[in-house]
């Protein structure tokens, strides 16, 4: 993993030194660090360890409040992101930054368009914005094609490309394997290796060990504002940074397989809505967690979104309990009448009021039961929020905070408390652990545990497979629209449901070897 | 990063304190505009001041409260000058052609003009069409009916109508009064309420209220509603101070009305607002028009002035939230 000059020698690039930030409370405290030419630098900790904030501290987004920076020796004090890169100091941000109705060629060089005579020269544009994408390892994209109309893989792609434009010394990704598929993380795997070979400096943020342990050369670790460790990445397992990020060992035990499995309490019978969801049945018991498997696009949120009245379906029963007759479920609000909780795939988008406080969020469900003849109880509602901030150990300032203002695990378990105030006894989960650190998943899986030993029934939809057999009874397993299997404890392994969810797409014989592959990987 | 342990009364009260704090901004500009007038006429510091300033404003209060509301939805009403005016219209006709009497006459204004609002409202809400163009046709529509019920003339009431803008309690009036107990009210209304909450949350993020088994149409219909209402009862204080109704009256506005709301930092994205700011934006624009006649600025020069006034205004506006969020 060292490259040819050992980076450790080179004079450092970037010297942090007692960097800290506080907003409510302290976000980072006294953090010093050395970043030299050509290393690839892990940045890890759980979700509010602070680490989206010191990169922002580094590339000029938020300025720090106690401490200094240096770069080359010279005091480096950035007080804007444009100033940052004029430095060769760049980030990739986990939120994409494009404009999805111009082309790529058109993101590419938005602040510099190549121009003739006072117009944009389209030629000159082009040909820069292929050899650019060239870089990614996608020339061969129209560089005409709009951003929107490319898969978020490929948006990811544009985005990293445009941060590669123009000098870069230092370069920050955060959680930029996050959206892209095998093939697109090996080339950003092999572009990683050769800007360290230019002698580019790389800060890596992410959750993926493993990913970690191939790439970087030092870890360092962080873990509520301090640092918590800064060293060669290769002297440890992976279990151990799984320890060191989380304080404590977190060992899950989980007792899935001694649950009590009750009555259904769910029933769809022939559920869809074309062509996106192919009629779909299927039965939740009380006491269990029904989990659907399947690749992206396969048509889980849309089940899901059925079964909650978001979107309507075209045909189809759904039936509540042991009730013969089919409810009647026509938008969200019939379903959390009808007793269906649903925490949505998109917290940020659909899911919370990013801007009001942790409690307006928690309740939002639930007015009724805060308020009375119409007139809010604010106590209330704050000591409400203040339980469950408790309950599921959510790091804030207090239940006043904004929730825009708090990690995203920690936004996850703002959005999971206001369904579990108004205790629903079905709840559906969407990507309920994405982009979330390990952690607060491990509060998540224990909390799903908990509901289902209260006679709830959930149903996850999840496109981390080893988290689903590790949580769920059962895996219902969609593939291009319908459900293609559905599997139990004893009988399900990765191949088999790889083999599921493939298999609306190819030949059978096709899908059990891509399974293989992908079970390989995995 | 700690749970906090401070008690809930303890963050309410600091919520409070954040909330004066968001006035103060506003409160000073206005103490300096005062004091500058004072120093620039003599005259300014007076009852006399006060009195026309008490009798001027309760039209553009009550709508601005109601402008408040839907701003703060996401939406944009903006039909709120005519409708005013068919409201008046309806009122006079009641009056004078009809013969009947004012406690009739007021609600039947109110009720027409309510019914402008929830037309927006509907058909804004049913075909997910903006506000801004559905208000744009009913401007026109309102319009267009006060003409016809008035055949486009000016229709002088009569003394009938005093009694709602004559002082009754230290110079101000029964419409001074109520346009402060509106405000009130709305203020309550919009904190601490399940309604209020609703249209907050809306404004935020419609699509998260709705995920939360909230049905979302009923509460922006209604925000449109009182808008209406708030419009017909601006029309009942304008046609008392005027002895008349005129079908050309409140033309432009709803510009004034979007002004003094913006004056007052509630947001043009919807989802952050509140009354009392609104109150003090309409302070500010109205003391400025009083304070510019008293010094005796000419009409075109009152223009440019108050124009320039709501430009800065709002500039300022950023930078003050800038600076609260640098120091969270």
């Amino acid at each position: 993993m060292q490259p040819n000059d050992s980076p450790s020698q080179a004079s450092p690039l970037l010297t942090l030194s007692g960097i800290g930030k506080s907003y409510a409370a302290p976000v980072l405290d006294g953090i010093d660090l050395d970043l030299r030419p050509g290393q690839v630098l892990a940045l890890t900790g759980e979700n509010g360890a602070g680490k989206s904030t010191l990169s922002k501290i580094i590339c000029g987004l938020v300025d720090a409040s106690a401490g200094g920076m240096t770069l080359d020796g010279q005091p480096y004090q950035p007080t804007s992101r444009t100033q940052a890169e004029g430095l060769g100091i760049r980030m990739v941000m986990q939120e994409l930054n494009l404009i999805p109705t111009l082309s790529i060629a058109e993101n590419l060089f938005l602040e510099k368009l190549p121009r003739r005579f006072g117009w944009i020269d389209r030629k000159k544009l082009a040909e820069a914005a292929r050899a650019q994408m060239e870089v990614v390892g996608l020339g061969e994209l129209d560089p005409w094609t709009p951003v929107g109309d490319l898969g978020l893989g490929h948006q990811q792609m544009v985005e990293i490309a445009r941060n590669l434009i123009g000098s870069c010394r230092c370069l920050i990704l955060d959680e930029p394997t996050a959206m892209l598929t095998n093939r697109e993380v090996e080339l950003l795997f092999s572009r990683i290796e050769r800007l360290r070979a230019e002698g580019v400096a790389i800060i890596y943020i992410s959750h993926r060990l493993e990913e970690l342990k191939r790439i970087a050369d030092r870890i360092v670790v962080l873990r509520d504002g301090k640092l918590v460790c800064n060293d060669d990445i290769g002297r440890y397992s992976t279990e151990q940074l799984v320890q060191l990020m989380a304080g404590e060992l977190t060992k899950i035990d989980l007792d899935a397989e001694h649950r009590h499995i009750g009555a259904p309490v769910l029933r769809i019978r022939s559920l869809g809505r074309a062509p996106v969801v192919q009629p779909a049945s299927l039965a939740l018991h009380a006491g269990e967690v029904l989990g659907i498997a399947g690749l992206i696009g396969s048509g889980r949120t849309e089940l899901l979104r059925l079964i909650f009245g978001a979107d309507r379906a075209d045909q189809g029963e759904i039936f509540i309990g042991d009730s013969q007759q089919p409810a009647r479920i026509r938008s969200p609000k019939d379903a959390v009448k009808a007793g269906i909780a649903m925490v949505t795939e998109d917290r940020k988008g659909q899911g919370l009021l990013l801007p009001q406080a942790i409690s307006v969020n928690t309740s939002l469900a639930n007015l009724g039961s805060v308020s009375r003849a119409g007139m809010l109880d604010h106590a209330a509602e704050s000591s409400v929020a203040q339980d469950y901030v408790k309950k599921l150990r959510i790091r804030s300032g207090s239940v006043a905070q904004a929730a825009g203002e708090l990690s995203g695990g920690n936004q996850q378990k703002v959005v999971i408390a206001r369904w579990l105030y108004r205790d629903c006894p079905i709840m559906l989960f969407d990507e309920p652990t994405r982009g979330i650190d390990i952690g607060a998943k491990s509060d998540i899986y224990r909390l799903f545990a908990e509901l289902a030993a209260q006679g709830k029934g959930l149903l996850v939809v999840s496109s981390d497979l080893r988290e689903l057999m590790q949580i769920c009874d059962r895996i219902a397993v969609m593939s291009a629209g319908r459900i293609a299997d559905t599997f139990s404890r004893d009988d399900w392994s990765q191949e088999r449901i790889l083999a599921a969810a493939f298999s609306g797409y190819v030949g059978r014989q096709e899908a059990a070897a891509a399974a293989h592959v992908a079970g390989n990987t995995a | 990063m700690q749970t906090s342990s401070s008690t809930p009364a303890a963050s309410r009260q600091a919520a409070y304190l954040a909330g004066f704090k968001n006035y103060l901004g506003l409160i000073a500009a206005l103490l300096a505009m005062c004091v500058m007038f004072a120093f620039l006429s003599e005259n300014f510091l007076s009852a006399a001041t006060f009195i026309t300033l008490s009798n001027d404003i309760p039209p553009l209060v009550v709508m601005s409260v109601g402008m408040t509301f839907i701003l703060i939805i996401g939406g944009i009403d903006l039909s709120v000058g005519s409708v005013m005016a068919l409201a008046a219209s309806m009122l006079s006709m009641a009056m004078v052609r009809w013969g009947w009497p004012l406690y009739a006459a007021a609600p039947l204004g109110v009720v027409v003009a309510a019914l402008c609002g929830t037309l927006t409202g509907m058909v804004s809400v049913h075909w997910r069409i903006p506000s801004f163009i559905v208000s744009l046709g009913v401007l026109e529509i309102a319009r267009g009916l006060a003409y016809q019920v008035t055949n486009s003339r000016t229709e002088y009431i009569g003394s009938a109508v005093d009694v709602i803008s004559s002082p009754i309690l230290f110079g101000m009036s029964p419409a001074f009064l109520s346009a402060i107990a509106i405000v009130i009210i709305a203020q309550l209304v919009l904190t601490r309420t399940v309604l209020g909450r609703y249209w907050i949350g809306i404004g935020t993020n419609e699509e998260a209220v709705r995920l939360s088994g909230v049905n979302p149409n009923p509460s922006k219909i209604l925000a449109f509603a009182l808008m209406g209402a708030l419009a017909g009862i601006a029309a009942l204080f304008q046609v008392s101070r005027l002895e008349a109704a005129d079908p050309n009256g409140g033309v432009g506005m709803e510009l004034q009305v979007i002004a003094a709301v913006v004056i007052g930092g509630t947001s043009l994205m919807g989802g952050r607002g509140s009354i009392v700011s609104t109150f003090i934006g309409v302070l500010i624009i109205s003391v400025l028009e009083a304070g510019l006649a008293q010094v005796g600025v000419s009409e075109p020069m009152k223009r440019i002035i108050t124009g320039a006034v709501i430009v800065v205004a709002v500039i300022l506006d950023t930078y003050r939230r800038r600076g609260q969020r640098h120091a969270r």
